[in-house]
């Protein structure tokens, strides 16, 4: 059972938890309270920790040594249903629903109750939540037919259902608009109201500051300091996160002499649900700049670097390189016709690289088309993989370790590196940083920019639209497919972009 | 007419007993193809119990209970020790074949004892068996049919009506969604690989106690890949797998109907239709679209909660 | 469940360790396999005596060891190929067949040619119909993504009985006055003796060389080892993925038939319908086994040969059923199957008193 608040009490207190994968330590020894009726945000750089001490907490994964606290009286959580138990609910990142499933089906499961389900009772219960928590949900909607917005919506209910009166959301925020980020912040504030203890994670200063009552910071780890957030500002709060003082602003160098590298021109993809990826798309790439793509997940960012890339076929629309149509065209063709188009796919170890083959391999991967032959040449691959490595001081054992074993900022490198190295004219880069470290994120940054110096042309599909209105010259922001606007980088306003990114004026 | 089609009923239930039993499997996220295997286990420890005790009931019991054992050998591997699914039920085929021609070869051509045959002799139903066309071909056949009837419909029940059902279609869509809801994994995972190879059991004891009612080393045939095969043609709905196996017990005997009919075709190459017909079914199921008749998300993808 | 372990991921895993987890799983399953034959009635430890004498005995024995070695080396050289891009080829059973009526056709029915022809065009023969037989899947794997497993499981028996058709029908010999077999084959169309045994051995040993090579040092096997780790990596990388899919087949399914010829010409010297043996099953263990590395396939297939030749020797001395092969075959991939769950995942010790603790929530 959900133990009783005691406001004297405190929700959950963590003591002493450590917890390694393998040789990677990922939490040394941390100490932390959160109390009933506050918002506590987890704050700290990707690869900190945060995520796997919450996970500690919703029993999925369980700590090396330390003990936790729920309400007072010990919890060992040896699965997520002992958590749920206690009155624990988290919201995972990625989140854990059903697709196919309707939205009552996702919250009935796991759920105590009789052997038969009852969808009238369920669905009943589940709209007076809805009313007294402020969300709106439809029940019979099926997962895979939701916003994203929508989901997160069903992910509360689904722990509020479970009486849970201790909230986790991990990186809430990722994959809102700024309008999307307002409504949920006002759900969490109502939450509070009603006296849940609820903790945030997230590596966003300005939500920090606008919705916790206090902070924990997690660097490498461990837990640097707890603050209030009234007591606190956020230059300060840089440091604790990063270990020293840091101007995190990104730097944009004017682009110069930029002529006309790429054109899309009403581009249209069907996607496998046969609705359109893409809805007649146009837009122009030059040199010497950084296009920024911004939408809410699923708008067709994917699609259209795949069919730019020559992986994807697309209805009707063409596409120049430097005058040539490239549209129909496969990979294959456009390597031999030496277009020079390097392509950072989103998914690094499912599309761009091979995770179990080791550094060389990955380079020969975009090498040996161009071998004559049977006979495959390691050879070239593994000098170029070793330049590749010291250039872009990759942290790895050596050329023959493989990828999967490095860490993500590392993979990305090795990635970027490969992409880099062929000398692209353009090159399009898909949620380059997700899940880097800041300073992997601001090494390539760094890279991009100095490709951009060189005169390529550079597309940035992008997530955090603090980074695009900073890195990037313009942005094109793609919304079910169609472009809704094109606004110059240094005069948008985040406000801006997320109205385009819901559908602009529609 | 009648006749033909109440052959094919009796033809369907192994099939139908190891489809069920596999779409069970598949539903909670494992992909067994040891079905052959399982089956053939099924068949000969129900063989051997019936020979050895004479009685149908604990023939069916050891038969569920061995097609169970031998799942039980796969759930250990795959979900406990997390094997590759692929070639852990590929070696369940290959042991469970082993297995029977071991353990039977005393067997060999000894017939089934006369209190177990009567025990599967037609019962019609009263009332039900008296209803035109329906009657003669569904009502008019041993208990083991009727039983088949019944799990089509209570199974139909379990996966869509009741919160263990939700729970365990969950696993097979999406573990890490299940474990989360605070489902509990392993458990239901070995329950229904467990009852879905005792099923598969059945369904060869039936061959061996019924179908052939004489010990034979090969009495499956190929039956239990037919049933992989008609799990995917019923997009994992109890009530289609019962007209698949239906419409393959049919295929199945149509070779002797045709012969008798007077069309000289050679036995062997009529042997090839169910086979042939399996591979169309195969390709036909690759063109499906709606989500809701795709295979479970999570079909045979192992699952470490601590993974990162 | 109350268990006092704790489990974890392992990142490294050195090579000696490797070995002894395998050394151990093996010796385990040998030891349940015993455990099973106890439980028949059985004398484990005079089943395995006999099984080494019947394999190693004398030297006709040993010959029959080396002769199934060949047929399984070949067959599991042919599913490494496929396993390789995870394409799960389970029709080598019927790639053997129809490798085996290809060779027998061109044998049966171009009975005029001499020995120096008559031979390479078989092989031939069997390669291109093996190859054509496992090259159907794939096709509809490679243009629609068509569910390979049951296809080629399903071709195996319609070539099984497409040779049963023959063997009792139009290719029945009408001079073995009612009994259904098929012609033996002229003489040219015997596989001639190399040192002591027919010269499949030469073939199995050049076959291993080349395969090793073919997939770790051509562009077509590295091809076919990116397609296996992840299709959207080969399409991100311009890999003509159906022609991959369709190449690897057509050799894994040609290498099959290869085995086809062997055993038609070497051994039964005519087409029978029972000439597969079930060596297109045992590969997939043996290929396992071997963690699809050609020549380590080579080792054991050779042992794997050891045990199946044993058990047909004890089926004669100890009229034990020789289908005791299939049933410890079986128990020793499922231990090892199992036994790679330690090498994957670090298993802790936590004590029973920290386990209970967890139990009582």
């Amino acid at each position: 059972m959900a133990d009783d608040v005691r406001p004297d009490v405190p929700a959950i207190e963590m003591r002493g938890i450590s917890k390694a994968f393998g040789s990677a330590v990922a939490n040394r020894d941390i100490d932390l309270t959160v109390r009933y009726g506050e918002i506590h945000a987890l704050l700290g750089e990707n690869g900190a920790g945060k995520s796997t001490l919450m996970n500690m907490l919703s029993g999925i994964y369980r700590p090396d040594s330390g003990s936790i606290f729920v309400g007072g009286r010990e919890a060992v959580f040896a699965a997520p249903r002992d958590s749920i138990k206690r009155g624990i609910g988290m919201i995972h990142q990625h989140f854990k629903l059903v697709d196919v499933m309707t939205a009552w089906e996702n919250i009935a499961l796991g759920s105590a109750g009789g052997l038969l389900l009852n969808r009238k009772r369920i669905s009943q219960e589940i709209t007076e939540l809805s009313d007294r928590y402020g969300l709106d949900i439809k029940p019979d909607r099926k997962v895979y037919e939701m916003s994203v917005g929508e989901k997160q919506t069903l992910e509360i209910l689904k722990v509020l259902y479970r009486g849970a009166r201790i909230l986790i959301m991990d990186e809430p925020t990722a994959v809102l608009t700024p309008q999307e980020i307002g409504k949920l912040f006002a759900i969490i504030r109502n939450m509070k109201e009603q006296g849940c203890a609820i903790v945030i994670i997230t590596h966003k200063l300005n939500e920090v500051m606008e919705v916790s009552d206090r902070i924990t910071v997690l660097r490498r780890g461990e837990a640097i300091a707890t603050v209030e957030t009234a007591c606190v500002e956020i230059p300060s709060l840089i440091e604790m996160m990063v270990g020293r003082r840091m101007d995190l602003s990104i730097k944009r160098p004017p682009c110069e002499g930029a002529e006309e590298l790429l054109r899309v021109d009403g581009v249209t993809v069907t996607g496998k649900d046969r609705k359109s990826a893409l809805d007649g798309i146009s837009f122009t790439l030059h040199s010497h700049e950084i296009l920024g793509v911004a939408g809410v997940a699923g708008s067709g960012q994917k699609e259209l670097c795949e069919t730019i890339a020559g992986l994807q076929a697309a209805e009707k629309g063409r596409i120049f390189f430097e005058g040539q149509n490239i549209l129909g065209k496969s990979p294959r063709d456009i390597i031999r016709l030496g277009i020079r188009m390097g392509f950072i796919p989103e998914d690094r170890l499912g599309m761009g690289l091979v995770g179990s083959m080791d550094i060389v391999h990955n380079i020969i991967l975009k090498e040996y088309q161009g071998q004559k032959g049977v006979v495959l040449r390691r050879g070239p691959s593994a000098q170029k993989a070793q330049r590749i490595v010291e250039r872009l001081d990759i942290l790895t054992p050596s050329i023959h370790t493989p990828v999967s074993r490095l860490s993500g900022g590392n993979i990305q490198k090795v990635l970027l590196g490969r992409e880099i190295d062929s000398d692209p004219k353009v090159l399009i880069t898909a949620y380059p940083v997700r899940g880097l470290d800041i300073g992997a994120s601001y090494r390539i940054y760094d890279l991009l920019n100095e490709q951009k110096a060189k005169g390529v042309g550079i597309i940035f599909i992008g997530e955090d639209l603090d980074v695009l209105i900073e890195l990037c010259d313009r942005i094109l922001v793609l919304s079910g497919g169609c472009v809704t606007g094109e606004l110059d980088g240094a005069r948008a306003s985040k406000e801006e972009v997320g109205f385009l990114m819901t559908g602009g004026a529609a | 007419m009648e006749a033909f089609l109440a052959a094919a009923i009796v033809a369907a239930m192994p099939l139908l007993f190891a489809t069920l039993g596999e779409l069970l499997t598949e539903k909670s996220g494992s992909l067994n193809l040891g079905v052959e295997g399982m089956m053939l286990i099924g068949a000969v420890i129900g063989f051997i119990t019936a020979y050895g005790t004479g009685s149908p009931g604990a023939a069916l019991l050891g038969a569920f209970g061995a097609g169970a054992a031998g799942a039980l050998i796969f759930a250990v591997v795959t979900v406990t020790l997390r094997g590759n699914q692929v070639v852990t039920g590929l070696t369940l085929t290959i042991f469970g074949s082993g297995f029977a021609s071991f353990v039977g070869d005393p067997l060999i051509g000894k017939s089934v004892p006369k209190t177990v045959q009567a025990f599967f002799a037609p019962a019609p139903v009263p009332g039900l068996s008296e209803v035109p066309f329906i009657g003669p071909v569904f009502f008019r056949q041993d208990a083991f049919v009727y039983l088949g009837y019944a799990l089509v419909v209570l199974i139909s029940i379990y996966l869509y009506k009741t919160r263990p059902g939700l729970n365990m279609r969950a696993i097979g869509e999406s573990t890490a969604a299940a474990d989360a809801s605070g489902v509990a994994i392993d458990f239901h995972k070995y329950a229904h690989i467990l009852f879905g190879g005792g099923l598969c059991g059945l369904g060869g004891a039936y061959l061996a106690l019924v179908y052939v009612p004489m010990w034979q080393a090969d009495v499956v045939t190929g039956r239990g890949w037919i049933a992989v095969a008609l799990v995917i043609f019923a997009s994992w709905n109890p009530a289609k797998a019962f007209a698949g196996s239906f419409l393959f017990g049919a295929l199945s005997i149509l070779g002797f109907r045709l012969q008798s009919m007077g069309f000289h075709i050679s036995q062997y190459l009529v042997d090839m239709f169910p086979y042939i017909a399996t591979i169309a079914i195969v390709i036909i199921s690759t063109h499906k679209n709606r989500k809701e008749d795709l295979p479970p998300a999570d079909l045979s993808v192992p699952y470490f909660r601590e993974e990162r | 469940m109350i268990l006092p372990l704790r489990i974890t991921k392992k990142d490294d895993v050195p090579r000696r360790q490797m070995a002894a987890v395998l050394v151990v799983s093996i010796g385990l399953a040998l030891f349940f396999s015993g455990v099973v034959m106890l439980f028949f009635g059985l004398n484990p430890i005079q089943v395995f005596g006999t099984i080494v004498q019947g394999a190693f005995g004398t030297a006709m024995r040993l010959e029959q060891t080396m002769i199934k070695a060949v047929p399984l080396t070949i067959a599991s050289l042919g599913i490494l190929v496929a396993f390789k891009m995870k394409f799960w080829n389970i029709g080598g059973e019927g790639q053997i067949m129809m490798g085996a009526f290809a060779a027998s056709w061109v044998a049966l029915y171009h009975q005029g040619l001499p020995a120096g022809a008559m031979l390479p065009l078989m092989a031939l023969a069997s390669i291109a119909a093996g190859g054509v037989w496992a090259l159907i899947p794939a096709i509809f794997k490679a243009k629609m993504g068509t569910n390979e497993t049951i296809f080629t499981l399903m071709m195996n028996y319609i070539a099984i009985k497409f040779v049963m058709y023959l063997q009792y029908g139009p290719w029945k010999d009408p001079a073995s006055q009612g009994f259904p077999k098929i012609p033996k084959f002229p003489d040219a169309a015997l596989l001639p003796d190399v040192g002591g045994m027919h010269a499949g051995w030469v073939l199995m040993l050049a076959l291993t060389g080349l395969v090793f090579l073919f997939m770790n040092f051509t562009k077509k096997g590295y091809e076919i080892a990116v397609v296996g780790e992840s299709l959207d990596t080969a399409r991100y990388a311009g890999m003509n993925i159906p022609a991959i899919i369709m190449t690897a087949m057509f050799i894994s399914g040609g290498l099959c038939g290869l085995v086809g010829f062997v055993q038609a010409s070497a051994i039964e010297k005519t087409l029978t319908w029972g000439l597969s043996s079930n060596y297109g099953f045992t590969a997939i263990i043996t290929t396992w086994l071997a963690r699809l590395n050609a020549v380590t396939t080579l080792f054991v297939c050779l042992a794997f040969a050891v045990l199946l030749q044993g058990a047909d020797y004890i089926q004669l001395a100890l009229h034990v059923p020789a289908a005791v092969a299939q049933v410890v075959q079986g128990i020793i991939l499922f231990f090892v199957l199992g036994s790679d769950f330690f090498l994957r995942y670090r298993v802790k010790w936590i004590g029973l008193a920290r386990a209970r603790k967890e139990a009582v929530q």
